[in-house]
């Protein structure tokens, strides 16, 4: 297709302007993270502003309550997911459908519907601040949409390949995580990068269950570290530049599978 | 991006289960897709973290809704009542009224400069370095928004970098301390809610519109279309899809917003920003109203189920070919 040169110029113009406002607030912080902390501190970029954040600020053991969450939360709905999407996927039998949509369903409901009555009911069996009231219910929501999106995958897994696994005399656990497991590596890390940046931008879940401050996640440190401090300030920055810094670093080697995720399975 | 992607629902649901191979039937167990009990066994974690976690709560906040609780002593049954509080305090159908606002700068004003966007790279053909834009554009979507929101409270400081603009080029009487002025502080986080839906909105459509033949636009063009012909006639009918997509995933964003509000204006100044999220959180836990907090909670999520279910009939109504 041809166009003329000021029109493709007036593009570049767009792209680099949507681009220039999507990357400022992240420069800011970032910027705002390595300046000068003291007065009489000279210029430069001051990394120390990091390590302050780190042991001062706590931030390396929010990072850490985050890090055992994420991966519990990974882990367990990845495997939930991977099972019973492929007994959705490939197995018949009797209220398959009616189970699959209730659990379509549950992708709708909104944390605020849950936190509420769960947060008392865990508090009476002595379970609120405790990682499990943390875990449990984001690893649901998660399967809820893991066991969509595995479902789909093993749905449109070739026959031929699970036939073959099983004429080699591969039972179904088998077929499942020597054949078919494998041979969904993309639509797995898909999953995994997605459920990794939920559980770790999380934010209403864990306020109302970790009641002491051992328990805090980093986006919840973060945001009870903000109260005492004025914004731009370059602690402040610093740790914000922390909490970011799992995803972005995730976002910018697997980008493709974040906008996949997105693209695919909100169209499929 | 959140986790509750009501979006996802109701696609994908037209294939026909697959013929099994009658062959292997004999083997150890029978092929995947023969009737088994065994499934039940590969669906019971998912199924019981389900109704542990989501199914049970969901019905305990129906049960919470009907009581008055303060959270600590004994409870009082009150029937409805909380749900018409819901709709009668000024307060809480102020909260609505401000999710309404957020709308605009969450979901109609992301999706047109999304469209507009998309539209305009289709337009341009091959561009060089359109992926690493991409990537870039789409980034905010990935930042927690705890950090967001301390990015942007930074930008709206009394002696912050928006109001020292404004100074700058002689606007002194616009500056202003933003989220905390009474007018301003709602589309001030609405701008938020902006500038994080934008590249997802982009992204989206960028994916529809590259799937439109080619040589749809290469025939209208020899028949004279104009770009903005193009656009109605070809490129926004290709992309409902999409459309219906962006739309739902933006609108409840905007209808759950909390950690924004929460971090940079906790509701105020007044209850200028107040929203429902915010809402059930402060009643449930700082003011001891659980019955209310559950019973908005429980009319914030039947409106994402509605809005979600009327979208994508929409979508789906005239995204037919």
């Amino acid at each position: 297709m041809t166009i003329s040169r000021t029109e493709r110029l007036f593009s570049y113009a767009i792209l680099v302007l949507f681009a220039a406002a999507a990357l400022y607030p992240v420069l800011l912080i970032l910027s705002t993270a390595l300046s000068p902390d003291r007065i009489g501190d000279t210029g430069g970029l001051h990394f120390g502003n990091l390590a302050d954040a780190w042991t001062q600020g706590r931030f390396g053991s929010y990072m850490r309550t985050s890090a055992i969450v994420a991966v519990l939360v990974v882990g367990l709905s990845a495997l939930f997911s991977i099972m019973a999407g492929y007994a959705f996927g490939t197995m018949r039998f009797r209220g398959s459908e009616v189970i699959f949509y209730v659990i379509l369903l549950g992708i709708m409901v909104p944390a605020e519907a849950l936190v509420v009555a769960l947060y008392f009911d865990l508090r009476s069996v002595g379970l609120t601040n405790t990682l499990v009231a943390i875990v449990m219910p984001q690893v649901a929501q998660s399967v809820a949409f893991g066991t969509f999106w595995m479902r789909a995958y093993f749905r449109s897994s070739s026959r031929e390949v699970v036939e073959a696994a099983r004429l080699d005399g591969a039972g179904h656990w088998r077929t499942l995580w020597r054949v078919l497991v494998p041979m969904g590596r993309p639509a797995i890390t898909t999953m995994l990068v997605l459920i990794f940046m939920w559980t770790w931008n999380e934010f209403l879940i864990p306020l109302v269950m970790a009641t002491s401050e051992n328990l805090r996640t980093a986006p919840l440190g973060l945001a009870f570290f903000q109260g005492q401090y004025t914004a731009g300030t370059a602690l402040l920055a610093a740790g914000a530049t922390l909490v970011a810094l799992p995803v972005v670093i995730v976002y910018l080697f697997l980008q493709r599978h974040f906008i996949r995720g997105m693209v695919e399975g909100a169209v499929k | 991006m959140e986790r509750t992607q009501p979006a996802r629902a109701g696609a994908g649901e037209t294939h026909g289960e697959p013929a099994t191979g009658r062959r292997a039937a004999k083997r150890r167990g029978g092929p995947p897709g023969e009737p088994r009990k065994l499934a039940y066994l590969y669906i019971l974690p998912a199924l019981l973290v389900f109704v542990l976690f989501i199914g049970w709560p969901l019905f305990r906040s129906a049960t919470f809704s009907l009581y008055e609780w303060d959270g600590l002593g004994s409870s009082t049954w009150v029937g409805l009542s909380n749900y018409s509080a819901v709709f009668s305090d000024p307060a809480l159908r102020g909260a609505f009224i401000h999710a309404l606002v957020l709308i605009v700068f969450y979901a109609v004003v992301p999706v047109s400069l999304g469209l507009m966007l998309a539209a305009t790279m289709m337009r341009a053909g091959r561009m060089r370095g359109l992926g690493v834009f991409r990537v870039l554009i789409f980034l905010p979507q990935v930042v927690p928004m705890v950090v967001v929101a301390i990015a942007w409270r930074q930008i709206y400081e009394p002696t912050g970098p928006l109001n020292s603009v404004l100074r700058a080029v002689g606007l002194d009487g616009l500056a202003r301390p933003w989220l905390g002025d009474y007018t301003w502080a709602l589309p001030a986080v609405g701008l938020v809610g902006t500038w994080v839906g934008t590249g997802l909105c982009f992204v989206l459509f960028l994916a529809g519109m590259a799937k439109i033949p080619r040589e749809l636009y290469e025939a209208a063009r020899l028949d004279g279309a104009r770009a903005r012909q193009e656009f109605f006639s070809i490129t926004l009918p290709a992309v409902r899809g999409e459309l219906a997509v962006a739309l739902t995933l933006t609108i409840i964003a905007a209808l759950k917003t909390f950690d924004l509000v929460y971090v940079m204006t906790s509701g105020g100044p007044g209850r200028q920003t107040a929203v429902p999220s915010f809402e059930v959180y402060r009643h449930a836990f700082l003011i001891g109203e659980v019955g209310t907090a559950t019973a908005l909670a429980l009319v914030l999520t039947a409106i994402v189920f509605v809005v979600t279910v009327l979208v994508n009939r929409i979508g789906a109504e005239r995204g037919q070919r």
